[in-house]
């Protein structure tokens, strides 16, 4: 069994180009199962119904959703099993610039949209600083200039990832990446994070509501980065 | 090496799935082509089959050739490597940053010097109205500053013996200087044309018709001759603009 991570900010273009690399692993006589995770709803599970291929959606709900994603990982292998896949795709909800949800014997994929301009790489942190493939979206919005100028930017922090230039509308890219997924690695039972989580229970995780700082607990940051610990 | 630059377009399919009438067709260093066909044909998809050497893994299946032989993979996407350049539609810069550190940005990217900046800036004030400076924002530029800076930058460091170039009589720019400009010597240059001067001006053209090429026309000594006439009427009718533009009136001109 494979497994795909493929994370990357709401409306980058994860769904559609997922759509056409499943379309290509099929043709590549794969036989690809697809769990989309989201946080409170979702329809994409409609449009990969239609490509007649296992579909499982997990909503996180009060859930943190990379921490969902990475507890439910060994259910969704063991799902994309008993259906017979060969490859399960877990789309992330992809939202967390802090965390990445990747484990070490995954394919992680990155999901990236062009059109937010080239300081867009140096912002999204360890989903994209960590990720093996790099899958730039919407290139046809810009000039070429602006596609190299933005690529150069993605290699700037994470110099060994590879590229793949994908247009979610045309089925751009989808082959090279369906080669990609095809030759990842197979899962194991010891996998490990690639990115160390945040710093453990605040107040907040506990419920608390109120704004004023006297009400917070934890490991704590202030603006100018001073971090203190506050509670028994 | 490069002086044997030859680019095969193999034919795929047209938007009914049927094979393109076109299977094959070979484009010589120093041949400007053209592309023309009603709008929505699939112009602009055969120029990024083009621009990304398509190996049957587009919409299209279409595949390209460079001297023959298929491309290896890193001359299609790294910039250093790049064979192609490309001048597409698009009329405005979406990246919040300043000339200056874009243009920088991008001659790192293709692998040359700082000093090209200058350069690029200097001749994209030749083909525009109001000069465009270092440091504007790209974002504030104008749909014809925007298109005469992404022009230059083709010309100067995008460099590459095949330029493909989307429509550029729609970009508010001198769009004879610009064609000059980005075709260089022993190029080969494939425009998207509606305009007549530029389409004549091409050595063939290929005809688009629901998504494959149907027809090439060679320009024949009647067509050329026709390209000279209207050449002369477009030049005045720049020249009247022009005038326009300044604010100066053109009454009394023959």
């Amino acid at each position: 069994m494979k497994l795909v991570v493929v994370a990357g900010t709401p409306g980058s273009g994860k769904t559609s180009v997922l759509l056409h690399t499943i379309k290509a692993l099929m043709k590549a006589g794969k036989r690809p199962a697809v769990v989309k995770v989201d946080c409170l709803w979702t329809d994409d599970d409609q449009r990969f119904s239609k490509l007649d291929i296992p579909v499982h959606v997990g909503l996180a709900k009060d859930m943190c959703p990379d921490h969902f994603t990475i507890y439910n990982t060994d259910a969704m292998i063991g799902w994309a099993a008993e259906k017979h896949a060969d490859v399960v795709l877990n789309e992330t909800a992809g939202l967390c610039l802090r965390c990445a949800p990747y484990p070490d014997e995954c394919l992680a994929v990155c999901a990236i949209d062009v059109t937010t301009g080239p300081n867009t790489p140096l912002k999204v942190g360890p989903l994209l600083t960590t990720a093996d493939i790099v899958v730039t979206t919407k290139g046809d919005l810009v000039s070429q200039a602006e596609r190299e100028v933005f690529r150069e930017r993605v290699l700037d922090v994470n110099p060994d990832c590879i590229l793949v230039e994908a247009n979610g509308l045309t089925g751009k890219g989808s082959f090279e990446l369906a080669e990609l997924v095809a030759e990842g690695p197979d899962v194991n039972d010891n996998m490990v994070l690639r990115y160390n989580p945040p710093l453990a229970i605040c107040s907040l995780c506990t419920g608390e509501t109120r704004v004023a700082r006297k009400y917070h607990m934890g490991v704590l940051r202030q603006i100018d980065g001073f971090m203190e610990y506050k509670g028994e | 090496m490069k002086d044997e630059l030859t680019l095969t377009i193999l034919g795929g399919m047209d938007k009914d799935g049927v094979p393109e009438p076109v299977n094959s067709l070979e484009i010589c260093k120093g041949e400007i082509i053209g592309i023309v066909g009603p709008t929505g044909s699939g112009k602009s998809t055969l120029i990024d089959d083009i621009e990304q050497l398509a190996q049957g893994d587009t919409p299209t299946g279409r595949t390209l050739l460079i001297n023959g032989n298929r491309p290896d993979a890193l001359i299609r996407v790294d910039p250093r490597r790049k064979l192609v350049a490309q001048l597409s539609q698009k009329m405005h810069f979406l990246a919040d940053m300043t000339v200056s550190d874009f243009l920088h940005m991008h001659t790192r990217s293709r692998g040359k010097g700082p000093e090209l900046v200058n350069k690029v800036i200097e001749l994209a004030n030749t083909l525009t109205g109001e000069p465009i400076s270092a440091d504007h924002y790209l974002t504030v530029l104008s749909g014809g500053q925007s298109r005469s800076l992404m022009t230059a930058d083709i010309a100067v460091i995008s460099d590459s013996p095949v330029v493909l170039i989307d429509e550029i009589e729609n970009a508010g720019i001198k769009k004879q200087e610009a064609l000059q400009l980005l075709a260089g010597e022993g190029k080969i240059v494939v425009v998207v044309t509606h305009d007549p001067v530029l389409a004549l001006m091409a050595s063939r053209r290929i005809v688009i018709r629901n998504g494959g090429m149907v027809d090439i026309i060679t320009t024949s000594i009647g067509e050329q001759d026709v390209c000279g006439r209207i050449t002369e009427v477009d030049n005045w009718l720049m020249s009247l603009r022009e005038t326009i533009r300044r604010g100066e009136v053109v009454e009394g001109l023959s």
